[in-house]
């Protein structure tokens, strides 16, 4: 009996230990998760103690001193401590969010999640992310003092980890129950290849193949302009092209592979942009340059940005850095402040491949059959079997799409040839900018930059002001690129590069300041072919318009500029919208919501209902307009709304206005008509929903948690206005991701905000501390003292040496 | 007065031994307390139960409460719990109670069977 008992009680303690000690799904083992000495109560903290901390491979002590944001200010004797330091200090904040972001470029999500990461893993394996991380990472071990500077971070981050005791892991690793791992200095190059593909990763081509296919030339021409009728250029027009002595590649007489493409991998999100700005002394109230920048990205916690101070007795850079790469990446110094938006250029092209036969060893090319390398993409999957993918790579590139993924059946595949897989020295452009004094500083550093093609915004203490335009474009022939080309053929290949000094840029311009906001780099005088699948139409001229208007521009001015919510596109379509709406027959809701439209000012502010009725309307109105692109079996984009509009305004007659579904031939007039009343139904039923259908509450804009916005750890309904195609390009879950400001006077001022906080752990007060400043409008001042010099109000200090 | 010696023996040394294992060290802890200092019949149960849900649950408070349970919360809706960082307080305390309860019965059930094999 007592031992049966025993036997009993032994099962049932056995028991309690398993349940409490297993993971069961997405629950966490949860004896060990609740537990108080090493569970997420240990996560349970904001405060930054005084510490004096070990940092093996240190020359001399470093000191860090965190403000009352939580920025660290660190001060090392040279560089090479100084990057090691920031390894350190940035694992300190932001460990989970680091490895985490290099595994999903990497393509390891399955080793976290489990089978239902696998197609995100197969993708990125595909895209060649490892491969393109590995070029970089060749290159940047060529360059000696980068290679030293990137092992040093490497090493500062595995210290911090060396020393983590299970109590002290990022709450993510104790929900998900697993462990970070060494760091490595390819997880540096994969953190910029993840950059990269989120920058440079979009293209349009197999979309755009299959319109051709479907509507013909013509037709996709008028859809599809390179050239809107409006453009204010980055590059501005006065600009003159006559000093470049350009070689064009020759429009080959082959005609295109017009394929049909089912579906394509995810892409990254469309409003991957940003705006920036600088005037020089003339336009500027007090005479000194003023800089503007704010990288508009996914809205996610933790932030992608960590903001940081980086000095040395010879080199002092504030700005916002990326975990995971070295120095600070859009930021100042006592001499210069820089910034970048994306250059979107057309840097990504697919070629057609013919297989020998199903065992894909070898394709055709120029005649003869060359040999493919096959590259085994081993995917670990947590509680599985390990998933091996072959990856078969041509001279172009890796075949992403064959029969195996996504790709048509039979003896073809697509391979992909891209600026990303170049294997550029990235971290130099970066450290260099961290240092750089002057222009020629600047200029020297952008040379090492390849891709994501970057507008580099600059200005000096000297007062210069200048962008460049910069990444390693390819020299296309007119239209190479836009649609799937042959692999076949030897003149589909990109026969070369435009050169590093033909790169697009403009120096003092004589309207007194530059500026970018993703719309076209140049017009149509400049040599070089330079399409893309969707540049700004809207932001880059509020934005120039309203630094062509004023002279004596102040930063205020500039903070009024970030967070402009005027609706250009409004502006210019809804009076038209108006003009076509037929009064007689709508309801008194209808009505009511007209009036309040017509009644509206163009800005999406936050307490106004008219942006609600406004978007929800013209969003009916382009999915009416472009049915015709409602297909299943192929994939399809439908035009830009810059293009929509030419349409509704100038083309109202145009077969495409016709509503296929129903009898009638519908024109422009009817789809204004008909969607104002579609519209009206979709807020009736939001109304019925929601109540509040005031622009803040509809647009309902969050910052998500990087694990698909996991509500916990997430912020919702977060008060802000704009929208995307506006100067502040706030929609629901995209936006600024960092705004900041520098006027480079005898000492430089500046200020900044990101969606976020410094801290990556949800349980600090610092986790999202700057949420709703930054959806105020409101920066905060950043502390920049001197080498060595204290802060005014210091919050914590960490002594960091080697013993 | 055996009672509260057993109790504070319990949550003492749940405390120590978890400085130094994993969450499992509670159910080490009362498993040696219910081996030297046996309870009778309910209080055998309950007793060590009481240790480890105070320990618990006073712990997590203290941390919790220092930063204004603003992780408790997160975790709480987690578990959707609506965020009620108390009710998170309480199965933590309740969880381990429950753990370190069935292991001082197995202690006391090993001294049985020690003490008088045959029996």
């Amino acid at each position: 009996m007592k031992y049966l008992k025993l036997l009993i009680l032994l099962a049932l303690n056995a028991g309690i230990f398993y349940a409490l000690n297993t993971q069961f799904g997405s629950i966490p083992p949860l004896g060990k998760f609740l537990s108080p000495q090493q569970g997420i109560w240990q996560n349970e903290t904001s405060e930054m103690p005084d510490a004096e901390l070990r940092l093996e491979g240190l020359s001399q002590p470093v000191t860090v001193q965190y403000d009352e944001h939580l920025i660290p200010h660190i001060f090392a004797e040279n560089k090479t401590d100084l990057y090691r330091a920031q390894g350190y200090v940035t694992a300190q904040h932001r460990l989970w969010q680091m490895e985490f972001q290099t595994m999903a470029s990497a393509g390891r999500l399955s080793e976290v999640f489990g089978p239902r990461a696998l197609n995100y893993d197969r993708a990125q394996r595909r895209k060649g992310m490892v491969y393109g991380a590995e070029k970089a990472l060749e290159t940047m071990k060529q360059d000696k003092e980068i290679a030293a500077f990137i092992e040093a971070y490497k090493e500062g981050v595995n210290a911090y980890i060396a020393q983590l005791s299970p109590a002290d892991l990022p709450v993510e690793y104790k929900m998900l129950n697993y462990k970070p791992e060494p760091w490595t200095t390819k997880k540096t190059a994969l953190l910029l290849m993840y950059m990269t593909d989120m920058l440079a990763g979009r293209d349009s081509d197999f979309e755009y193949t299959n319109a051709l296919r479907l509507f013909g030339k013509e037709r996709f021409e008028l859809l599809f302009p390179e050239y809107f009728n409006v453009i204010d250029p980055v590059i501005p027009s006065e600009r003159d092209w006559k000093e470049i002595a350009a070689e064009i590649p020759e429009v080959p007489t082959d005609s295109l592979p017009l394929e049909a493409i089912a579906a394509t991998m995810e892409k990254p999100h469309p409003d991957n942009g940003s705006n920036n700005w600088a005037v020089g002394p003339e336009k500027s109230a007090t005479g000194n340059p003023i800089l503007a920048n704010d990288p508009h990205l996914g809205l996610n916690l933790p932030s992608i940005w960590f903001v940081m101070q980086l000095a040395t007795p010879e080199q002092n850079t504030f700005g916002a850095t990326l975990p995971g790469a070295l120095g600070i990446v859009i930021g100042f110094n006592n001499d210069i402040a820089w910034g970048v938006t994306n250059a979107t250029r057309d840097v990504k092209d697919w070629y057609k491949i013919t297989f020998k036969d199903d065992s894909k060893s070898a394709y055709l090319y120029d005649g003869a059959w060359r040999d493919t390398e096959l590259k085994l993409e081993e995917i670990v999957i947590r509680d599985s079997i390990t998933y091996i993918d072959s990856v078969y790579y041509t001279h172009h590139g890796p075949v992403s799409y064959d029969e195996s993924f996504l790709g048509n059946r039979g003896g073809t595949g697509y391979a992909m040839k891209w600026t990303g897989h170049l294997g550029g020295n990235n971290q130099r452009t970066l450290l260099e900018l961290n240092a750089a004094k002057n222009y020629e500083d600047y200029k020297n550093a952008l040379k090492h930059f390849l891709a994501p093609a970057q507008n580099f915004v600059f200005a000096s203490r000297e007062g210069d002001i200048a962008l460049w335009i910069q990444g390693k474009f390819p020299n296309k022939w007119e239209g190479q690129g836009k649609f799937l080309l042959d692999g076949s053929l030897p003149a589909h290949e990109w026969q070369g590069f435009i050169p590093q000094e033909h790169n697009a840029h403009i120096k003092n311009p004589e309207r007194g300041f530059v500026s970018s906001a993703n719309q076209h780099p140049v017009d149509e005088s400049y040599p070089y072919y330079v399409f893309n699948d969707g540049y700004d139409t809207y932001r880059g001229r509020v934005i120039n318009n309203f630094l062509r208007e004023r002279d004596e521009i102040d930063m205020e001015d500039f903070k009024a500029l970030q967070n402009n919510n005027y609706n250009l596109m409004a502006a210019e379509l809804l009076p038209h919208m108006l003009d076509s709406i037929d009064r007689q027959g709508l309801t008194a809701d209808q009505q009511e919501y007209l009036d309040i439209v017509a009644d509206w000012d163009y800005y999406n502010e936050i307490d106004e209902a008219a942006p609600t009725i406004f978007e929800l309307w013209f969003e009916t109105l382009h999915d009416l307009v472009w049915d015709e692109f409602e297909k299943e079996e192929i994939v399809l984009k439908k035009p830009f709304n810059y293009q929509t509009i030419e349409m509704l305004a100038n083309h109202p007659d145009d077969p495409f206005m016709d509503v296929v579904s129903t009898d009638k031939r519908e024109t422009a007039k009817d789809l204004i008509q008909m969607s104002f009343v579609k519209a009206a139904d979709s807020l009736q039923s939001w109304r019925e929903e929601h109540e509040d259908f005031k622009w803040g509450a509809f647009k309902g804009t969050y910052a998500g948690h990087l694990l698909q916005a996991l509500p916990a750890f997430s912020r919702f309904d977060i008060p802000i206005g704009g929208n995307s195609g506006i100067v502040n390009a706030t929609s629901e879950n995209h936006g600024p991701s960092w705004r900041m400001i520098v006027e480079l006077g005898e000492k430089p001022k500046a200020v900044g905000i990101y969606p976020g906080g410094q801290s990556g752990n949800p349980g600090s007060k610092h986790y999202d501390d700057f949420i709703d400043k930054w959806a105020a409008g409101e920066y905060l001042q950043l502390e920049f003292p001197d080498y060595g010099a204290e802060l005014t109000k210091p919050n914590a200090k960490q002594i960091l040496s080697n013993d | 007065m055996k009672n509260l010696l057993h109790l504070i023996l319990v949550a003492l040394l749940a405390y120590v031994v978890t400085l130094l294992t994993p969450w499992w060290g509670i159910m080490i802890a009362a498993l040696v307390v219910g081996f030297l200092l046996p309870l009778n019949g309910f209080k055998s149960f309950f007793i060590p139960f009481l240790a480890v849900f105070n320990l618990w649950g006073l712990q997590a408070y203290m941390l919790s409460s220092r930063n204004d349970f603003t992780l408790a919360a997160k975790i709480a809706d987690l578990f959707s719990l609506e965020g009620n960082s108390l009710l998170l307080i309480l199965i933590t305390a309740l969880l381990g109670g429950l753990a370190a309860a069935f292991a001082a019965l197995l202690g006391k059930q090993f001294r049985l069977v020690v003490s008088d094999p045959k029996g």
